[in-house]
């Protein structure tokens, strides 16, 4: 352990995700270098928040996280694209019921 | 609240005196951390002691605003930067020391942003409307340099025993500074008696309870607490530094007298 | 091999159709490697490019000057960080990168191997190099390899100001007292033909540039890019009264361009080879700053260390 320690080192890489706005969904921001989580955030904050708005920040050690290789793409999401039924659109409303929904929600 | 229009004449004057003082820690300690710009241990380093100075520069740009107007004689916040000299600086002494290794600027930091914290906390209350404004701007900026110098002393302080050594050396070094923070004069004492500026006497016992608390959990130590205090930056006796930093801070802005920029 | 060449034409084509690469899809070694090359040394050049301004932090000749410096070289912090996390997705860590850097082996972006002698400097940077720079940005940020060109439209939306306040400044010395007006102009004199130079080699000496345009890396040539800038500047300049050093330029009717004369590729490749006026200098700082970070990077690490073992006892 003492040996790795006098290698160079540029620290961990880490994942940044901005929320904006309460109530809007975090957004990868972009990464950055960090020992530990609280160093990460004090750095998420100088480089991404320089310019505001942000209401909260995620910062996740680059190596959590799991992603979908580009092989799993076709058998991953390709299934969902002939389910029609999951999405709105595919429902028939008489007029009448459309018009009244759009008072209610507008 | 007290307006502007309301001070008498020695209320005015020790206004002014009491925003230069504030101001001119804040253009010292600014300069210095600007020093580090590209030279920083890491990247993301460089660009939260980029982001502190600018913090302290937006703040002395107000604060010399404020008092160029009390004053009433035209001077700007440039004027009062650039054309003004060492004797003339009230910043205290703690804020010119150089930036030294990144251990002696934590410290330094530290030092300043723990009293800066509960400077400004008094600050945001006062009863001088301007400042109080000014204060609550500076409080919120100084929370945040508080948790980045506590949160380096403590990695420094108890990472490896080269950056421990470094830190204690850093804090043996710039204890000497310290006291005359707390240092209140009569413009003290008549701004704090109407409740404009902060009671600092009343700040010490806070940051001494403060800076131990960091030092202790950062395995560190005060190694001679009754160690002689260097004083004097108040009345513009400052160490040799300040002269270094305002030749060159000001050899351009004095060399073309009347430019504009 | 019969598998690769598939999977080549597989690749070109997605590019052709207007697809975005991700780091984890399949690519070639070469495109690869020609993509790290080209993010570290943008890269290199951010962090290297924060030296010459630095030089005039601390006698930025107001508050404001300052602060605005301060800020731009801030920014090309950020920047440097934006873009070696992009080349980190192709697997090659920032370490490894910094390290090609301080030893000589990647290049970085010439301009920054000549000195910051006066203030003027600072403009001359902000309007000739940063304006030379957005318009190869703004190339970069529709380029077709996705990290890269989500940094590039970070850095153009952040770079805004930079030209601006460069550009600013220059005009503020130019209509100022003479002694301000000659150090514009002198700056400029010194500036322009290294701006020139910084769009790369003519179009007919460039050796990567084919491969990169059909990869979508670049969109444009360094000819036709060094053209827009030109066109813009010539016309910039003009509105400040100040003279672009070249007896050749002229105006050409039919094309609608502004013609420059013939740039000194000598000294290009001189510099490029390590023989400009300040490579050594650069190179010397970076490596002082990164050898006096060493042990604050250290500590930081064996301090976090320490924190994971006393929670890992604590919770055992």
């Amino acid at each position: 352990m003492a040996d790795e320690q006098r290698q160079d080192t540029e620290l961990t890489l880490y994942e940044v995700f901005v929320q904006e706005k309460t109530g809007e969904p975090h957004v990868h921001a972009g990464s950055l270098h960090a020992a530990d989580q609280e160093m990460a955030l004090q750095n998420a904050r100088d480089v991404y928040a320089r310019r505001g708005p942000v209401a909260s920040m995620w910062v996740v050690p680059a190596t959590s996280i799991t992603a979908t290789s580009p092989s799993d793409a076709g058998p991953f999401f390709d299934p969902a694209e002939d389910k029609v039924y999951r999405h709105p659109q595919f429902y028939r409303v008489p007029r009448a019921a459309r018009q009244q929904a759009k008072k209610v929600t507008s | 609240m007290i307006e502007t229009a309301a001070l008498d004449a020695q209320m005015r004057a020790d206004l002014v005196e009491y925003l230069l003082r504030l101001a001119d820690d804040r253009v010292v300690l600014g300069h210095r951390l600007s020093e580090w710009c590209g030279h920083g241990p890491i990247l993301e380093e460089d660009i939260a002691l980029t982001n502190i100075a600018l913090d302290f520069l937006g703040q002395a740009n107000h604060l010399l605003e404020l008092a160029g107007e009390l004053e009433g004689e035209g001077r700007s916040a440039d004027d009062l930067v650039y054309s003004r000299d060492e004797i003339d600086y009230r910043n205290c002494l703690l804020t010119e020391q150089p930036n030294g290794d990144f251990a002696a600027t934590i410290a330094r930091q530290l030092f300043f942003d723990v009293y800066d914290f509960l400077l400004s906390e008094q600050l945001a209350a006062s009863e001088f409307e301007p400042l109080a404004g000014l204060g609550g701007k500076m409080h919120k900026e100084a929370q945040y340099h508080v948790r980045h110098s506590r949160e380096w002393m403590l990695r420094l302080g108890d990472g490896t025993s080269e950056s421990h050594r470094r830190a204690q050396a850093a804090v043996d070094a710039l204890w000497t500074y310290t006291a005359e923070l707390f240092d209140g004069d009569e413009v003290d004492a008549r701004l704090s008696q109407a409740r404009i500026a902060a009671d600092l006497e009343s700040l010490e016992t806070r940051w001494q309870e403060l800076i131990g608390t960091v030092l202790r959990e950062a395995t560190l130590g005060i190694s001679d607490e009754q160690q002689y205090q260097r004083r004097g930056g108040r009345r513009g006796h400052h160490t040799e530094h300040l002269g270094h930093m305002l030749a060159e801070m000001q050899i351009l802005a004095r060399s073309n007298p009347g430019a504009k920029w | 091999m019969h598998d690769e060449t598939q999977q080549l034409e597989a690749f070109q084509a997605r590019i052709d159709a207007g697809e975005k690469i991700e780091p984890k899809d399949w690519m070639p070694d070469n495109y690869r490697r020609q993509l790290i090359r080209m993010i570290s040394q943008h890269a290199h050049s951010e962090v290297v490019g924060m030296l010459p301004e630095g030089n005039w932090i601390t006698r930025a000749p107001s508050l404001r000057r300052k602060m605005i410096l301060l800020a731009k070289v801030q920014d090309e912090a950020g920047h440097g960080l934006y873009l070696y996390s992009a080349a980190e997705t192709l697997g090659i860590d920032r370490a490894e990168l910094i390290e090609q850097l301080l030893t000589g082996k990647a290049k970085y972006s010439n301009i920054f191997n000549y000195p910051t002698l006066t203030w003027a400097d600072i403009g001359m940077i902000g309007w000739l190099v940063d304006g030379a720079a957005i318009v190869n940005q703004t190339m970069l940020a529709k380029c077709h390899f996705g990290p890269y060109s989500r940094a590039m439209i970070r850095i153009c939306k952040e770079e805004n100001f930079h030209n601006k306040q460069g550009y600013e400044l220059v005009a503020t010395l130019a209509r100022g007292t003479p002694q301000q007006r000659r150090m514009a102009q002198e700056s400029l004199n010194r500036w322009w033909w290294p701006t020139l130079m910084m769009f790369g080699p003519p179009d007919d000496q460039s050796p990567n540039s084919a491969q990169l345009m059909r990869w979508k890396i670049k969109l444009q040539s360094n000819d036709e890019l060094r053209q827009r800038f030109v066109d813009r500047t010539v016309a910039e300049a003009k509105a400040i009264d100040l003279e672009i050093p070249d007896p050749d330029l002229r105006f050409n009717e039919q094309t609608g361009h502004w013609e420059h004369g013939p740039i000194d590729w000598d000294e290009f490749w001189r510099v490029i080879r390590g023989d400009g006026p300040y490579n050594h200098e650069r190179i010397r700082v970076r490596r002082e700053a990164h050898e006096r970070g060493a042990w604050v990077r250290e500590a930081a690490e064996a301090y976090a260390l320490k924190r994971r073992e006393k929670a890992a006892s604590a919770a055992g």
